[in-house]
């Protein structure tokens, strides 16, 4: 047994803000036993992704190569880093929780006879790892009991991911064996939806509709909001989902991220896909009927009531307020 | 095309959760249940590719003995039949455990394609049909809003974060977790209800199935989840908080 891991994720030559945050989130385990952290990056041309993360206060980064991997595939990632897992048996790997992670890492995990510990947010002493349970209504500890490697990835934001420069760390290769037969999906490049027409990424203010609203008849009194207001309309992902809103107005982890002066959020629950895309927000103001709704743990103003007093009261007093 | 979909029970959605008295799991006795949304569109996908190809749609559930009006709902919206694991110890097993409970009972069914829901709305591990694909040796594409049936397999598309999306191809027998959102969901008519009544769930008990059920990760508690920021509550009337609100965006915010 050795070590605490962490896997980098190359974002289209990048590493992204979250891997950072992996890393220090295994920085705070392996500090624990005066250790510094082993990175890994995956790919077929990973030298230069290697040299940025071997700054940054790990101890080794391990190169895991193989032309096979150059795009990535949940067959080919597994089965490379299965062979990687089982030569160094690490004590504890690290996992960003991005899309990919959650594709290939819970079928990694479980070749190891291993669970992965997704999405974790805080980690506590034993170690316990913490994560959301309902819709982030409520957190939950976790335990790993198994002799193998423990995996755990961690939630976009819960760790801070500013790693200083911190010496030359020393970079090694690992060369998996990989056929072209096992890899048994075939990816195309990834491609854009509909075109964007409406630009939430610089807007101001936003006015957030969710599935508090009910139905798209009701629509109007939030748009009515927006304008009075002078705010962009934004929703969460049931409304676009339902065809009420387009897309483009959808905000959230496979939406639009804003980061406007004023973000108010009307009928919108704060599950944490809703909320990363938000985190840049200046002011949240959150209506909700459910004073316990997860949106009031991040909100600097809360309203509990329901919307359908409390929005067209709100128009009328800022048209009063604005005359 | 044989289908199996694999739908989950969950608290519904507006349900008040509360903790219980061993701090590790939800108080359950007043709770009220639905299928997990991501499984509603799974079993949607189904019934439209049996539409399309034809073939049999078959839905599967872990749970105790309340699981069954879901593999109900399930029939009445047009799947052709049941299989309901019970197992009133869904809370002490791991996802790799309820993974394998799946996979027990599917095996034999030699199925062409195997849909879940995404992530459950009460656990959320977005885990469980990547594990049962794992454990099955076959191919899984994750995140799929759409499925095309062609001459090799199948063409999926699937969501990247930010607004991308991909398509993959793979070959069948293979699993597929369903994002929400890509179709439209149908209603239950009076007539498939009715017809519901008269379909094979068949019974089967985790017992049987016969797989390894030490948890590799436990839940050690549940607590409430701890603020992030102070929040200013505005109270009173409708009238009275927005004009409360009012002033703060003017003097405070000053966006106003
Ligand atoms: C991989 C993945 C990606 C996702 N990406 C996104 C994303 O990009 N964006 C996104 O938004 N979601 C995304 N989701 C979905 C997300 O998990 C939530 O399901 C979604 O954000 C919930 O939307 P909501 O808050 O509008 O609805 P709900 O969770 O149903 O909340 C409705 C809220 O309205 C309140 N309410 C009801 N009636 C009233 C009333 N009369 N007055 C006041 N309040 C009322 C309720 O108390 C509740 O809090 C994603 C999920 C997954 C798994
Ligand atoms: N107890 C269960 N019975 C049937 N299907 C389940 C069960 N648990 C999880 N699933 C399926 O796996 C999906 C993902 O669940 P999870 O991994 O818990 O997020 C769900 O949407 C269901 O399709």
């Amino acid at each position: 047994m050795s070590g605490i891991w962490v896997v980098i994720e190359d974002r289209a030559g990048r590493i992204g803000r979250i891997s950072w945050e992996a890393v220090s989130a295994a920085q705070k385990l392996a500090s624990q036993r005066n250790e510094k952290p082993n990175a890994i990056v995956v790919g077929a041309q990973t030298e230069s992704l290697a040299a940025e993360v071997a700054s940054k206060g790990v101890a080794k980064v391990v190169r895991v190569e193989h032309p096979l991997l150059s795009q990535y595939t949940s067959d080919g990632f597994t089965l490379a880093l299965e062979q990687l897992f089982r030569a160094e048996s690490p004590d504890f790997v690290v996992f960003p929780h991005t899309y990919q992670v959650r594709d290939y890492a819970p079928a990694l995990a479980a070749r190891l006879n291993q669970v992965l510990i997704g999405d974790v947010v805080a980690i506590e002493d034993g170690p316990l790892f913490t994560r959301q349970l309902m819709q982030g209504r409520l957190a939950g500890s976790y335990k790993a009991h198994g002799a193998g490697p423990c995996f755990i990835s961690v939630q976009s934001g819960a760790f801070r991911g500013e790693t200083a420069d911190a010496g030359t760390a020393e970079v090694t290769t690992f060369s998996p064996t990989i056929e072209a037969g096992q890899i048994r999906t075939k990816p195309s490049e990834p491609f854009r939806g509909a075109a964007q027409t409406v630009d939430l990424g610089s807007a101001q203010l936003i006015v957030a509709v969710g599935r508090g609203i009910k139905e798209a008849d009701n629509l109007p009194l939030v748009q009515e909001l927006a304008t009075a207001l002078g705010a962009e309309l934004a929703a969460s992902r049931p409304i676009c989902d339902n065809g009420w809103l387009p897309i483009e107005r959808q905000v959230g982890s496979s939406g639009q991220t804003v980061a406007p002066k004023l973000y108010l959020a009307v009928g919108i629950s704060g599950a944490i896909q809703h909320l990363v895309g938000i985190k840049g927000s200046q002011c949240v103001v959150a209506i909700n009927k459910d004073a316990d709704a997860p949106i009031f743990e991040v909100a600097d103003y809360g309203i509990v009531g329901d919307l359908f007093e409390v929005v067209p009261a709100l128009t009328e007093a800022l048209k009063a307020a604005r005359h | 095309m044989k289908i199996v979909v694999a739908i989950k029970q969950v608290p519904e959605r507006d349900a008040q959760v509360h903790i219980d008295a061993s701090g590790r799991w939800i108080e359950e006795s007043d709770l009220q249940y639905a299928m997990n949304e991501s499984d509603a569109y799974a079993l949607e996908e189904a019934l439209q590719l049996k539409e399309k190809h034809s073939g049999e749609v078959v839905v599967v559930s872990v749970g105790p003995e309340r699981v069954g009006s879901t593999i109900r709902e399930a029939l009445a919206k047009g799947a052709d039949r049941g299989i309901h694991i019970e197992c009133d110890d869904l809370n002490k097993r791991d996802v790799l455990g309820v993974a394998r409970l799946l996979a027990a009972a599917l095996k034999p069914e030699s199925p062409d394609l195997i849909l879940t829901g995404l992530q459950s709305d009460d656990l959320g591990y977005g885990q469980t049909g990547v594990i049962v694909g794992e454990l099955l040796g076959l191919p899984h594409a994750s995140l799929i809003l759409h499925v095309e049936k062609t001459e090799a397999g199948l063409t999926v598309k699937r969501e990247l974060e930010e607004g991308w999306f991909q398509t993959i191809e793979l070959p069948t027998p293979a699993v597929l977790t369903i994002q929400s959102g890509g179709n439209k969901l149908r209603y239950a008519t009076l007539m498939g209800i009715k017809r519901a009544k008269t379909k094979e769930v068949r019974l089967v008990t985790a017992v049987e199935l016969n797989v390894e059920s030490t948890p590799v990760v436990s839940l050690e508690n549940i607590t409430l989840p701890q603020k992030q920021k102070s929040t200013q509550m505005l109270p009173g009337t409708a009238k009275e908080a927005a004009a409360a609100l009012v002033e703060k965006l003017k003097f405070e915010v000053r966006v106003i």
